[in-house]
């Protein structure tokens, strides 16, 4: 293994300095004591211009295997996190067969492994196929090798209270946490004729498009917190979209309610204005908001009513989404976007920092998953997962050049700031330069 | 105008190109010779995902009337269940030689989403798509509308408008694309628009739109509309979600025997006419509309069904008559 030098970055937006990575952890910052060791080459990173970040982690991405592989594999999902600066994804449970089993969750940390461009968490489902009927084997998907503390029956919502109440004191008992994917399924139609299409509102009223109102969500929300607080347990929220699920989740952190919330970069930047086109390309659960909704989430991002930033990629094969609206399936690619996604719409309007720009993509979501490891600072002694990139870049998004197999990113033909150059993977990196360059093999310490 | 998909976009002066040709038109059908040579050796392909006879023959009737040859494409159900996308069948219409598709689709903006693609260089004309909107059916209605409203102040239809005209369209607004393309036309058309339906089958967001909504059928009458149009009420609404009983939808948002009494006291404007009732047809006697109402005098559901193919024949005529065969679109 190499040693790496990286000269004149700037550690979270600071006064550049030098960064020396050796045997996966970081040796040194600062200038001058950078030589190189007997018999270990040293490679030079110019970083100059670029801002050293933790690498960022992903508590919410589809990598669609086992079963759909047509739409993305845990190998090309890992390439484009790698691509988008992640050193950690949370693959969600909706695949086929679903995560429900320590067999399933074992298989996808395992390609995860394999694949070594990022480090892959399967998330287990919390109930059994994610049909919200009765609890999936929680407690053998925490003992698996692969370690599950995260479960989400995400795309479905965990409609029933007392199964909720349930897994949320029995997830208690194996040291693990739930992730609620709020949507009342009654309030949108959920398994009808006519299921909520998109955000309920004037757009929807003028396209006739069955409405998914704001209520749907914050109901569920509502209930889910004051279970939380009944209970004792932690709560995580996925993908927040509306102004009043930012204000109850504002009003449950101050009751000290253990909530911790997540907003994916395409809810902060995007409306459903863009539904007028009825390009399936902006179908996605929970829909896209409007004005009012994305200004108050990225308040709340600000303020820290909402802990972390979840990509929610969501990769779907091209037939998927060229058909009529209300047979297209829903969801958004985001890793390789989300950063410049981010960067537009927090920082260059002046409401966050890099300082916090870690906190949201890195620091948070690792506290909350609970990896001693990842979101760690960038100094000396530190494990290497960390990024660099060029904040100055601009670049027009063209998905055709994406590592994920998904073409359906909300931002195509958009030019979005900032850009990841370098993605270290516990010191080895695995994208140099804007390419991917060589994945971890199996078997190095995680 | 290259496309027709909605009235919301449809700009003043295409909408009244449409009513003044339209009324040209009205006079072929009752020619003893009831065509015109006008789209010989063009195509016109009726893409019907949809079961809408009406809709379908009228718009037969009104290529054919043109001297179009006419393609009937009838694809029930989504493309999931028949196993070919829309893309695959516009496709190879398109290869076919179509020079128009009429569209009827159950999903809103299948119109529009076919005329935004590269899948094909026809005219896209929309027969209804889902809940979103119907404009050759608000053109109708408009058609006749325009006759009524002109014929009460002894003018000229041709050229005119419906400012100052007062029309309440009644009933199931949430699931009606006929309401929507009412709204947009007859608005921009000059008309006040008045809404009267329970809140359930008000779409939530409507408070945007440019109308007055009325809760109430009888409040929405004392309101002295100018014309009336009853929307059909769906059966599979009945069930008890949207409003408790068909009878009970009847007797508050009916126009019954004893509201048609009211509606006949009704004059347009300040005119001696009688007001008009209007409904796109096909009816519920005895839910939405009685039979009394449903065959009264001042009931233009027929003329209606007439001035259909009248409005197609002119969008048909506008949109290919200016097309070269390669597709390309003269301004």
């Amino acid at each position: 293994m190499k040693d790496y030098l990286i000269l004149g970055a700037s550690i979270l937006g600071d006064a550049p300095t030098d960064v020396v990575v050796r045997d996966g952890n970081i040796a040194s910052i600062g200038s001058g004591n950078a030589e190189p060791r007997a018999n270990v080459p040293m490679e030079t990173i110019d970083g100059t211009g670029l801002i050293a970040l933790p690498g960022m982690v992903d508590l919410h991405v589809h990598l669609r295997e086992p079963g759909r592989e047509d739409a993305e594999t845990v190998e090309t999902g890992s390439r484009a996190a790698a691509k988008g600066g992640f050193t950690a994804v949370h693959a969600m449970a909706n695949s086929s067969p679903v995560a429900d089993t320590a067999g399933v969750v074992e298989q996808v940390h395992r390609l995860g492994q394999d694949a070594g461009w990022t480090e892959v968490y399967p998330v287990g489902a919390i109930t059994k196929g994610l049909g919200g009927k009765v609890l999936a084997e929680l407690g053998a998907m925490a003992e698996s090798s692969a370690k599950v503390r995260m479960f989400s029956d995400d795309g479905h919502c965990v409609n029933n209270a007392q199964l909720m109440r349930r897994a949320m004191e029995y997830v208690k008992t194996i040291d693990g946490f739930v992730a609620q994917h709020a949507q009342d399924a009654d309030l949108t139609g959920w398994e009808t004729e006519s299921p909520a299409q998109m955000n309920e509102g004037r757009v929807s009223a003028t396209l006739g498009l069955p409405g998914w109102p704001a209520v749907a969500e914050e109901a569920i929300i509502a209930r889910d917190v004051l279970l939380a607080d009944y209970v004792g347990s932690r709560i995580h929220i996925c993908h927040v979209s509306t102004k009043g699920s930012v204000e109850i989740i504002r009003w449950a952190k101050e009751r000290g309610i253990q909530v911790t919330a997540e907003v994916t970069p395409h809810h902060l930047m995007l409306t459903d204005e863009l539904v007028k086109s009825y390009d399936p390309v902006y179908k996605v659960n929970p829909p896209l908001r409007t004005e009012a909704d994305t200004q108050a989430l990225r308040e709340a991002l600000a303020e820290g009513v909402i802990d972390v930033i979840g990509t929610d990629h969501a990769p779907h094969p091209e037939q998927a989404k060229e058909c009529e609206w209300d047979q297209a399936a829903m969801g958004m690619t985001g890793l390789e976007t989300a950063l410049p996604a981010v960067q537009h719409a927090m920082v260059e309007t002046g409401l966050i920092g890099w300082r916090r720009f870690a906190e949201i993509t890195s620091i948070r979501p690792a506290e909350i998953y609970g990896h001693t490891h990842q979101g760690r600072p960038i100094a000396a002694g530190e494990p290497a997962n960390m990024i660099l990139i060029d904040p100055s870049a601009a670049t027009t998004v063209h998905p055709g050049t994406h590592a994920s197999k998904g073409r359906n990113s909300p931002f195509r033909g958009i030019e979005l700031p900032g850009e990841v150059r370098h993605t270290f993977l516990g010191g080895l990196p695995v994208m140099l330069d804007g390419e991917l360059a060589t994945p971890r093999s199996t078997g190095s310490a995680a | 105008m290259k496309h027709l998909l909605d009235t919301q976009g449809l700009a003043y002066d295409d909408a009244l190109a449409i009513l003044d040709t339209a009324d040209e038109m009205t006079a072929v059908s009752s020619r003893e010779v009831k065509k015109l040579p006008t789209l010989r050796g063009r195509t016109v392909v009726n893409l019907f995902y949809e079961d809408s006879t009406r809709t379908r023959i009228s718009f037969e009737a009104a290529a054919k009337r043109l001297s179009a040859d006419v393609m009937n494409f009838s694809a029930k159900g989504s493309s999931v269940s028949k196993g070919e996308s829309l893309k695959d069948t516009v496709q190879t219409l398109d290869a076919m030689g179509a020079d128009a598709i009429v569209i009827r689709h159950s999903a809103s903006g299948a119109a529009a989403q076919l005329a935004a693609s590269d899948w094909s260089e026809a005219a896209v004309i929309n027969a209804g798509d889902g809940t979103h909107e119907h404009p050759t059916q608000a053109l109708l209605d408009a058609l006749t509308l325009r006759r009524g409203w002109s014929a009460a102040h002894a003018s000229s239809p041709r050229g005119s408008d419906l400012s100052g005209m007062r029309v309440l369209i009644v009933g199931d607004i949430v699931h009606s694309r006929v309401a929507r393309s009412n709204v947009w036309l007859l608005r921009t058309l000059g008309a006040d628009v008045h809404l009267a339906a329970p809140a359930t089958l008000l779409p939530y967001g409507t408070d945007s739109w440019p109308v007055t909504i009325h809760y109430s059928l009888d409040d929405a009458l004392s309101a002295a509309p100018d014309a009336v149009m009853m929307l059909r009420v769906q059966a599979e609404r009945m069930g008890g979600t949207f409003f408790p009983t068909a009878a009970e939808y009847a007797r508050r948002w009916g126009l019954t025997d004893e509201r048609l009494a009211v509606v006949e006291r009704l004059r347009q404007g300040t005119t001696d006419a009688a007001a008009l009732i209007l409904h796109p047809g096909p009816m519920n006697r005895g839910v939405e509309i009685s039979s009394a109402a449903a065959d009264s005098p001042q009931a233009k559901i027929l003329d209606q069904v007439a001035h259909g193919v009248a409005v197609r024949m002119a969008v048909l005529h506008l949109l290919l008559s200016q097309r070269q065969p390669d597709g390309s679109h003269d301004e």
